[in-house]
């Protein structure tokens, strides 16, 4: 075990959060700091995901390490029925750090057991997905210029959707106000209410994604709604364009108000926002390259703050 | 303890260890977290005892075993009222309560398909998260379930 790990954001602190962001904004300025010279990492991807994995190797090229790993399962030795610990084991004796991403719930917990390598959960399943939450808060705080008292709203699927889930959970440190606009079926778990309840965070559920609570927000998280999730066809095709949002919506925003997305999208935000200023779900992904070379190096024990004229 | 000392010596136990308090209902999933089933010793199981608080209740009695405070914490999982009586000479010389601990490891199967510990040779390992209704969670894929409805291995 070693405690560098990342594995859900859960296991991190207020301070670490202000921390990672504080480097995430080193690395955006210092993009190129070729602090992993002769540091190997591990890619293991047991599910692809191109985007998260392009990120996360951009992130260790960008710092002057280089990858290994594989990028689905189906070409890994899991296919022939390896366990997972004989493959983190195996990997463990080549790399400095392992980057996995699994389709197994609590996959990453366990890995972070059976080796003393660090682990950063790149996603498992449906469960938690770290550096996906950090890319969040890194635009958060980036775009309002803090990441206390917001509103922040979120639209579409809240009920399976696990970014607004951990994003939820991580910003209860920050006082925030959250509007969750969704239809009955995919509506905030209870438990998720519960949690803010008990750590006093004010909310406000809508079935109605109204001018109103537009108006209101700082942040509008937009989140896919997948026809697969709804047993009832109909009722999809009824509530599939309710959450879509239009360019013409934004007119009544306050200006600091910017559109996320965790992406892809499909038809949820309309192609005519892309050019909107308040549009900022393409930056966005592109902070996800800086926040995971913050993770990286935390990981690793790699104080950059205090690294300095080696550029 | 006159009463104790008449009621246990039904079963006339020397040395051993007497659980008591068990809800019915609860009684063979205690016998299965004992493991008693691969026991040589002299074992009497009792169930469905009239009791003031249970409505009916399970007992057990295991002759010559004192279990580990470890396993016996497990019971409280599914008999959070249970007691356990230390029976040495035909004396009740310890009864106490089943106390739950924080962390239940092993016994306990996750109820999530895509747990990784459904999926890999693993022990599992729950955190109590609620004392009152036993609501325990998954330290892998966090699911959480009613020890009521928990799945005993
Ligand atoms: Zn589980």
């Amino acid at each position: 075990m070693n405690s560098n790990s990342l594995v859900s954001i859960n296991d991190i602190s207020r301070d670490e959060i202000l921390d990672l962001i504080e480097r995430a904004r080193f690395f955006e300025e210092h993009p190129n700091h070729k602090i992993l010279d002769g540091k190997v990492v591990a890619t293991l991807f047991f599910e692809p995901s191109t985007r998260t994995r392009l990120s996360f190797e951009t992130a260790v090229n960008r710092l002057g390490g280089r990858v290994i790993g594989f990028s689905d399962a189906s070409t890994s030795s899991s296919s022939k029925g390896e366990s997972l610990k004989d493959t983190i084991m195996m990997v463990s004796n080549y790399v400095d750090l392992i980057v996995m991403r699994h389709y197994l719930e609590g996959a990453a917990r366990y890995a972070t057991e059976v080796t003393d390598t660090p682990v950063i959960n790149a996603g498992d399943g449906a469960n938690q997905h770290p550096s996906q939450t950090m890319l969040d808060l890194y635009s958060i705080s980036k775009t309002q210029g803090t990441l206390n008292d917001l509103t922040i709203t979120m639209v579409g699927d809240l009920k399976y959707g696990r970014t607004v889930h951990s994003l939820l959970m991580a910003m209860q440190y920050f006082n925030p106000t959250f509007h969750f606009v969704a239809c009955p079926e995919l509506q905030m778990p209870k438990e998720y209410k519960e949690f803010c309840d008990l750590h006093g965070i004010k909310y406000y559920e809508h079935t109605e994604f109204s001018p109103e609570v537009i108006a209101a927000s700082d942040i509008l998280y937009m989140t896919r709604v997948q026809r697969e999730r709804f047993s009832d066809l109909m009722e999809y095709e009824k509530v599939k364009n309710l959450y879509t949002l239009r360019n013409s919506m934004l007119d009544v925003a306050k200006d600091n108000l910017r559109v996320l997305h965790p992406l892809p999208r499909v038809n949820e935000i309309d192609r005519d926002v892309d050019d909107n200023p308040k549009a900022y779900y393409f930056e966005q992904a592109r902070n996800g390259l800086f926040a995971r070379q913050a993770i990286i190096c935390k990981a690793l024990g790699i104080d950059v703050l205090n690294l300095k004229g080696d550029e | 303890m006159n009463t104790d000392k008449k009621e246990l010596a039904v079963a006339a136990l020397r040395c051993g260890t007497v659980i008591d308090h068990i809800p019915s209902s609860a009684l063979f999933k205690a016998v299965k977290i004992l493991g008693i089933e691969n026991m040589d010793k002299y074992v009497t199981i009792g169930n469905n005892l009239s009791s003031h608080k249970l409505g009916t209740k399970g007992i057990i009695k295991i002759a010559d075993v004192e279990f580990p405070e470890s396993i016996l914490n497990r019971i409280a999982l599914i008999a959070p009222h249970a007691k356990v009586n230390i029976i040495r000479d035909f004396n009740v010389v310890e009864k106490r309560p089943i106390k739950l601990p924080d962390t239940i490891v092993g016994i306990v199967r996750c109820a999530n398909p895509k747990c990784i510990t459904n999926n890999e040779p693993m022990r599992t390992r729950f955190t109590v998260v609620n004392r009152n209704d036993v609501t325990i969670r998954c330290d892998y894929c966090g699911h959480t379930v009613k020890s009521d409805d928990a799945i005993i291995d």
